[in-house]
């Protein structure tokens, strides 16, 4: 969905974009962490929210990204 | 940068990683890589100051919502939800929900029709020119006052939890906002809030579910809540028959004077909200739009109230002092602990973003809103009419870094006097409710008169002004003026709101029963009875404004049930 129909990079590539480095460096703190356990960890460690809360910030972020690419909206587009 | 932001004092509640780091600098590279790119994109009057007009529907209606997103929002609302309990989340329900609902069906379409780049305009095309000057100067005045207020409350945040230095919290999301809007105008500030609102729920949204997890669910934490504190905290309407509950206000506060006068005032003519809207791509969208926005916004007590909630039961020992004076131990930072309470590496970086992301929208809203009432309203309307567009737009993008540079000097003006973050619901009560009073009855009663109007606007604002200087300088007027002497501030803002905008009325009545109407003619499209609506064309259900209006409609009466 473009803001409108002549913008070359539409909102939601800038927020997929966002959301998936975002959750990539969210899950690789995660990982780390996992195995390297930290002397004093925030309350329900053991949940490991960094690691599957980041997975899924990047696939929502690849989802957004790629629904609306500019190489995308440009074929939809016409152009 | 990322040296600039590791240097911090040794008094913190928090230490960021450098993975929080770099998550906080993509966040900021991001934002201004967003205003370079739209810096092509506005170039005509109508791009830089409404977004060129062709917004959908899903941008409009985030942007509505998210510029509302301020620092309000997020740590008042959630300190207010350990204050008073979920009494709090009437700001989001009954306060907000109604309004959105009526701005969308019944008040959009006078708005988009006439064509108004703002809401002084219409009280220009409506009544007349000092109506517009007094309105478009008070809006101006609060709009700089919030935004600093705003500020001063992320850098206060930013200095408690994580030590960061004032100034430099100041001045670097100040000079951000203000490249970002000063380069692509109003577009830049809407797709900026668009991302602000999805990057508040991803920070934001963990600290609920993780919360009931450690409280052991709903029922489990509705428990130990009336067992730390008293059942009033649970019950959104049960126990408000009377004065005596947390608040000290009554159903009848909550429903008129929060419910009517406040909410509808807020989202209904205050040009910071409006402003969004009128920038959908058509009337549907417009209409659209605010229905949208009330539909996420019955959502957000969820990651505001509800850590609210859970902090009286998993930091039950916080308490009311100023934040600066005693941080750790304030609910007034009751969010962040949260935050803190529950994100490692990372994610306590994309949680500090959420916070920084709300901050920056709010004030990115009253900055772009306050650059277009200066340059439509009072610099084009009364200093230089006849200017080109291009200079229009210019003076635009310099009143931009003009209104930030203002909104500076009040965060700093602020911090001299550290109780004026109680003020800040007063504002709205002394300046938004009157003018709710004059824009419905000009909107709705064709007899109204433009005398009528100005002078209507002007009592409420001078009534409401006195009625705060009275309480401010005599406690106990809240006695009178809040109906109970056990009225919090909160209560108070709610009762002045409601008078307030009586006396505007009142007065607005009165006197345009003894002046001239202007003729039906002059009145096409600004006044319900002299304008034809235009009739939805033939859409399916679904694509009906009225159609999600009921739908959402529904939804908050089965809320308030649920939580009654």
């Amino acid at each position: 969905m473009t803001m409108d129909p002549d913008s070359a990079i539409s909102i939601w590539f800038f927020i997929g974009l966002c959301l998936f480095v975002d959750g990539l460096l969210i899950f690789a703190a995660g990982l780390y962490q996992f195995g390297h356990p930290p002397a004093h960890p925030v309350v329900l460690y053991s949940l490991h929210a960094n690691i599957w809360w980041g997975a899924f910030l990047a696939v929502a972020g690849l989802l957004f990204g790629f629904t609306s690419a500019p190489w995308r909206q440009g074929k939809k587009n016409g152009r | 940068m990322i040296s600039l932001l590791a240097a911090a004092v040794p008094e913190r509640l928090a230490r960021l990683s450098p993975i929080d780091i770099v998550i906080i600098v993509f966040y900021f590279a991001l934002v201004l890589g967003i205003g370079f790119y739209l810096k092509g994109r506005s170039k005509t009057g109508e791009d830089f100051f409404m977004a060129g007009r062709e917004m959908t529907a899903w941008i409009a209606g985030i942007s509505f919502m998210s510029a509302n997103l301020g620092a309000l929002e997020l740590m008042g609302w959630s300190a207010a939800a350990y204050e008073y309990g979920i009494l709090a989340t009437h700001a989001y329900w009954i306060a907000a929900i109604p309004a959105m609902l009526f701005l969308g069906i019944v008040m959009m379409p006078f708005y988009y029709i006439c064509r108004t780049h703002s809401v002084p305009g219409y009280l220009k095309l409506r009544y007349n020119e000092p109506s517009r000057a007094l309105s478009a100067i008070s809006f101006a005045f609060m709009t700089v006052l919030m935004s600093g207020i705003n500020m001063y409350a992320m850098a206060l945040l930013l200095d408690v939890v994580l030590g960061w230095n004032m100034d430099f919290s100041i001045w670097v999301s100040a000079i951000t906002v203000a490249i970002y809007v000063a380069l692509g105008g109003l577009r830049s500030a809407i797709f900026n809030e668009v991302l602000q609102f999805v990057l508040i729920w991803a920070g934001a949204l963990l600290i609920p579910i993780l919360g009931l997890v450690e409280a052991g669910g709903w029922e489990n934490l509705k428990a130990q809540i009336i067992h730390n504190t008293s059942i009033q905290c649970v019950h959104l309407w049960r126990y408000l028959g009377t004065f005596h509950n947390q608040m000290g206000v009554n159903w009848v506060g909550v429903v008129f004077g929060q419910g009517l006068v406040l909410s509808f005032a807020y989202w209904t003519t205050d040009f910071l909200e409006v402003q969004r809207v009128l920038a959908a791509k058509d009337l549907r969208s417009a209409k659209m739009a605010p229905i949208i926005g009330a539909a996420f916004k019955m959502f957000v007590p969820f990651i505001v109230i509800l850590p609210g909630l859970l902090g009286l039961v998993v930091l039950p020992h916080l308490t009311g002092a100023s934040l600066s004076a005693g941080g750790a131990h304030s609910y007034n930072a009751v969010l962040p602990l949260m935050l803190i309470r529950y994100c490692g590496p990372g994610l306590l970086g994309l949680g500090v973003t959420a916070l920084i992301a709300g901050f920056m929208s709010g004030m990115a809203g009253n900055v772009s809103a306050f650059a277009t009432v200066w340059t439509y309203d009072i610099y084009r309307a009364l200093i230089n009419k006849d200017a080109t567009d291009q200079h229009y737009v210019k003076m635009g993008r310099w009143c931009t870094v003009l209104g930030v540079l203002i909104s500076i000097g009040t965060a700093y003006f602020v911090m001299q006097f550290l109780s004026i973050m109680d003020y800040v619901q007063a504002l709205f009560s002394i300046f938004i409710a009157p003018l709710f009073g004059t824009v419905i009855l000009g909107m709705l009663w064709k007899r109204t008169t433009g005398q009528g109007g100005f002078w209507g606007l002007l009592a409420g604002t001078v009534s409401a002004a006195g009625m705060f200087a009275w309480e401010d300088i005599n406690p106990s007027a809240v006695r009178y003026l809040a109906l109970s002497i056990n009225a919090k501030p909160l209560a108070a803002d709610i009762y002045r709101a409601l008078w307030s905008w009586l006396i505007c009325v009142v007065v607005t009545v009165v006197v345009s029963l003894m002046t001239q109407p202007k003729p039906e003619a002059e009145l096409a499209g600004l006044v319900y009875g002299a304008t034809e609506i235009p009739q939805e064309e033939q859409v399916s259900l679904v694509h009906r404004p009225m159609f999600w209006a009921v739908v959402v409609g529904i939804v908050f009466v089965i809320l308030n049930v649920i939580f009654w």
